[in-house]
């Protein structure tokens, strides 16, 4: 596949103002579709979570789900939108094969959420601005899958085969206005944007906010013009880009691609593109104009969506802390240093990390534990940390065992060993393995006594002030006790035996 | 009582008699059934049915007999055979909408009006014929070839519920569902001399129901009396949840309202614009006289005026294709029902789509699916659809404007007795005046009804009188209706439907027309 010329980042930016524009899909979590009973559910066989509304059957009419209402004010209200007391449904007519009433039920021109804004942190602190023109409600369609081709494009292909699962499933579309002024930043931005969109859908738990399951996708908009010029430069739209590394990567090279045309003199095309993860390219999709012919018309088999005051404020009342205050909050809260905090958060383990400290253990004593012991087995086990099956409480009661001097850190790491493997609580794991550090002096004498009883020569080297080999005798105590012993006091006993002031 | 008696009941006759254990539900659908041998089939019949459910029929009327003999407590219309207009979708037996592009196939699901015929357990009899997707007004636009007016077998039964009327004129079905989207149900009862009613908007569910225009679509009943249509309505109406535009707390002791039937007192409003210039002579001669009985029942009789009724016919013929070309975009050979590969070139989807579209769809229909599409497209969208929608504003005004001076208001259902066959094939926009009548209650939502109002005096054909009624007043049509229709069997010696011309001779006769010419 070709590449088009591109120029560098960095002269593309001497010339040229980037402007933005996102539109971000997000698939709801309802148990059911958008205008039918059937289960929307990911992953299963295809075609088996649909009935005759959602395959468009002959007769039947959709019926809008208020689940999917109430999620989608709520991402609005997330937003600092409007919400609209009366909205409507619209019909959008085109053919596909994925819409099987051949038009796709939309919002148009009273969406349920309006006018609202987002404050976008870059890691620097760099706070963007970003205003939300909209977020409104649709139905997602189904999925094709083309075969007998090289590329499993539909270019080449033999035939193509429909999977109905997806097709009603209940979306929400926020479409942000016009960003200006992002400059060099714009791919950072674009990043940081739909990161910050996923977070708060997912913080809010109205959708599964998997990108990589299409939970959440995005269509980034990019166009560029000259600096000191006022009007617009033509956009193109990369559809459908679903991973955040994939976003930044489309509106960098969107901005590059768009700055060697126009240096070499010719017009953007109004189009869309399809970004490639392989060649971290985009390519020409179908030209796209601003008077596309949809034929939008009021659905005349949906009676208008009302809100009231009083359903929008309960609504209100049940938004949670916004993603951004609770981390500012957090990390107050935790005294971490901004690099620790980060590291946290792009771990993506700040509430297991919050119900630890909130289960009793200090911030400092939850971090070392989620970010070493426990990330590290997730990470060979391939596992989310969360998903290990490290529960805040086990992480609160090794730490205690640690502060009372029943086990040290490294039998703590054998105490999680225990855990994982199902054996118990920690306080059991110890028991059953015997874990707990030898404290018993009068044991560990006659350890410490055999010790200096196989090496003499080292012990006379001790006496005679090399105070330093007191290690091997350690070494050998442990070897003994098989690590249960607190290694200070071993040696501070080792001493007094041969009569050597530490 | 012999079985040619026995169909000529009406239905409420018929469940009273097995109420009483005089006749059995199996013995009631087998005397329909062989009416449907003997007048319906060959070249010459009537041709109302596009499917005869026989077994089925039978097999629901024993299960009802053996349930009343073990004296179960029945609904009152159990056993009562009725027909369905082949657009409502029927498991167990085929949904054609009277297109190609249907042919064969069969709805894995119930619409919710089937759903309550069963649940009452009234024995279907089969499915009506019908113009294509209902988008005609004389039932000629069927896929399958037109049905006949039981009155005379060269003429037009009406439509697009053709079907549906000429069962029930035909004494091949007491009852039948039409559905009704700018008068097809009104038109062909008007023009065979039955009864039908389309109810307020949301009613009746739609679920089902293949939409051709969902904001004016509506199931509604056939029948031969006023009773039969008010204890159809309250079987197939009430709220659907899966209707959104399904009404809550629609209207209420409709069969009540039929048995009460009095008018003394009421103000009953003639509209100005919906007689005179261009409705038949003997269409008004008719309709006054039905003016005159409603004044000495005790009725007042004013005449309103809805000046913006002029225009309902334009705004109908944009909103309607407009929403056709939307519902009828499914029909792309790709999930159900008819697939036709392109002849030559590549299978792409685009192709086989149109070429199954082609093949599928019948001339009328691809004339209004381009008409719709035409009219919601960029440029022309406010021009034609938006306009349209603002005199359907202006319409809605003319209804409450005049529901303010009067009960219920008057009209002649159709300008005309029915035509005859392939009269007006050729030109749709006449076809299309047919309509003019029964076009503004879909427009506003408010029900309707029409009864036989006697004989037209040039031709001996049956005349439809229209009632209507504010949204949610149904009851108010059976009551006024239910007085017009005594007063007119008591003016005509019986009812009107007596009048028309032995069935069995007249398709006899037909077929051996046929067979000479």
């Amino acid at each position: 596949m070709s590449v088009d010329t591109i120029l560098s980042f960095e002269e593309a930016l001497e010339k040229y103002d980037p402007v933005l524009g996102f539109e971000v899909h997000v698939e709801l979590n309802t148990k059911t579709k958008m205008f039918s009973s059937a289960p929307n559910v990911f992953g299963d066989e295809p075609n088996s979570n649909v009935n005759e509304v959602c395959l468009g059957l002959p007769g039947v009419l959709p019926v809008v789900n208020k689940k999917a209402v109430e999620s989608s004010i709520l991402i609005g209200l997330a937003l600092n939108c409007k919400i609209a007391p009366h909205s409507t449904f619209a019909r959008k007519q085109y053919f596909y094969p994925d819409t099987p009433k051949n038009f796709q039920t939309s919002q148009y021109d009273d969406p349920i959420c309006y006018d609202g804004w987002i404050d976008i942190e870059l890691e620097d602190g760099t706070v963007f601005h970003v205003e939300i023109e909209r977020a409104h409600m649709e139905e997602d369609a189904g999925k094709l899958t083309h075969m007998g081709g090289s590329t499993g494009r539909i270019q080449g292909a033999d035939y193509s085969l429909v999977d109905y699962n997806r097709s009603g499933v209940p979306l929400v579309e926020i479409v942000t206005k016009t960003i200006e002024g992002a400059g060099s930043r714009a791919p950072e931005l674009a990043k940081a944007y739909v990161a910050a969109i996923r977070e708060i859908v997912k913080n809010l738990g109205v959708s599964e906010a998997k990108m990589e399951h299409g939970n959440v996708r995005c269509d980034a908009n990019v166009s560029l013009r000259p600096y000191g010029q006022e009007k617009f430069g033509t956009r193109t739209e990369t559809k459908n880009v679903n991973s955040l590394r994939a976003v930044e990567n489309a509106v960098k090279f969107e901005i590059q691609r768009h700055a060697a045309v126009l240096d070499s003199g010719v017009l953007i095309t109004q189009e869309t593109r399809h970004w490639h993860e392989d060649t971290k390219s985009t390519t020409s999709g179908r030209p796209k104009s601003d008077a596309d012919d949809y034929r939008y018309f009021p659905e005349p088999d949906l009676v208008p969506i009302v809100t009231t005051p009083e359903w929008v404020e309960e609504l209100r009342s049940r938004l949670p802390e916004p993603p951004a205050e609770r981390r500012k909050r957090l990390q107050a809260d935790w005294g971490y240093t901004d690099l620790e905090f980060r590291d946290v958060v792009n771990a993506g383990l700040m509430s297991e990390i919050e119900e630890t400290v909130a289960a009793g253990a200090s911030a400092a004593a939850a971090r070392k534990w989620w970010m070493g012991e426990i990330a590290r087995r997730a990470k060979l086990a391939d596992v989310d940390p969360a998903a290990l099956g490290v529960s805040p409480a086990v992480v609160v009661e090794i730490e205690k065992l640690i502060a009372s001097g029943a086990i040290n850190d490294k039998l703590a790491r054998k105490v999680l060993d225990g855990v994982l493997e199902g054996e118990g609580t920690p306080a059991e794991v110890v028991a059953k393995r015997g874990l707990a550090v030898v404290s018993d002096d009068g044991a560990l004498q006659t350890a410490i006594d055999e010790a200096l009883a196989a090496q003499p020569d080292v012990a006379e080297k001790i006496r005679g002030g090399k105070v330093q080999a007191v290690g091997a005798i350690v070494g050998g105590v442990m070897k003994v006790t098989r690590g249960q012993a607190d290694a200070g006091r071993v040696r501070e006993l080792i001493l007094k035996t041969l009569g050597v002031e530490g | 009582m012999n079985a040619n008696e026995l169909i000529r009941s009406s239905a409420s006759a018929m469940a009273a008699k097995l109420a009483a254990g005089e006749i059995t539900s199996v013995e009631l659908v087998q005397a329909h059934l062989d009416r449907i041998g003997a007048v319906d089939g060959g070249d010459s019949g009537v041709h109302a049915f596009l499917h005869v459910n026989t077994e089925e029929a039978l097999a629901v009327a024993a299960d009802v007999d053996a349930r009343r003999a073990a004296c179960e407590q029945l609904h009152e219309l159990a056993g009562v055979p009725i027909a369905v207009k082949d657009l409502i979708v029927t498991r167990g037996q085929p949904t054609t909408a009277g297109s190609k592009i249907l042919e064969g196939w069969m709805s894995p699901y119930d619409a919710t009006v089937v759903k309550k015929l069963r649940a009452a357990r009234m024995p279907i009899l089969g499915k009506t014929n019908l113009d294509e997707f209902a988008m005609g007004s004389s039932t000629e636009h069927s896929a399958y070839g037109p049905t006949r007016n039981p009155w005379d077998l060269d003429r037009i039964p009406g439509g697009s519920g053709g079907g549906s009327a000429a069962a029930v004129a035909a004494f091949e079905a007491p009852l039948a569902l039409g559905t009704d989207t700018g008068g097809s149900i009104r038109q062909p009862g008007a023009v065979t001399g039955t009864v039908g009613v389309k109810p307020t908007y949301g009613a009746v569910s739609r679920y089902g129901a293949i939409a051709m225009a969902s904001s004016l679509d509506q199931i509604g009943p056939v029948s031969r009396t006023v009773l039969d249509s008010a204890l159809l309505q309250e079987v197939i109406g009430g709220h659907d949840p899966q209707d959104s535009t399904s009404l809550t707390d629609a209207s209420t002791g409709l069969a009540a309202a039929a048995r009460l039937g009095n008018v003394k007192g009421m103000k009953i409003g003639v509209i100005k614009e919906l007689h005179g210039e261009g409705y038949q002579g003997g269409v008004e001669n008719r309709f006054n006289e039905s003016l005159e009985l409603l004044r000495g029942a005790g009725a007042e009789i004013v005449e309103v005026s809805c000046p913006n009724f002029g225009y309902a016919l334009g705004a109908y013929y944009l909103i309607m294709p407009s929403e056709a070309s939307s519902n009828l975009a499914k029909f792309d050979g790709v999930r159900f029902g008819m697939r036709t590969l392109p002849t030559e070139g590549p299978l792409t989807i685009e192709r086989v789509m149109g070429a199954t579209r082609a093949a599928g769809f019948g001339d009328e229909v691809k004339r209004r699916i381009i008409l719709g599409t035409y009219a919601l497209s960029a440029g022309y969208y406010d021009a034609y659809y938006g306009s349209a929608q603002k005199v359907r504003t202006l319409i809605q005004r003319d209804f409450a404007a005049a529901f303010e001076q009067v009960d219920v208001l008057i009209s002649p259902t159709a300008p005309t007795t029915a035509f005859k066959l392939g009269e007006k094939l050729s030109d749709p926009l006449a076809m299309y005046l047919n309509d003019v009548a029964t076009i503004p209650a879909n427009l506003a939502g408010v029900p309707g009804l029409t009864l036989p109002g006697g004989l037209a005096d040039e031709d001996g054909l049956p005349v439809g009188i229209q009632l209507l009624a504010p949204a949610r007043e149904d009851a108010r049509l059976y009551r006024v209706g239910a007085v017009l229709e005594s007063l007119l069997e008591a003016q005509w010696g019986g009812p009107i439907l007596d009048q028309a011309p032995p069935l069995a001779e007249l398709v006899q006769t037909h077929a051996a027309k046929e067979a000479n010419s």
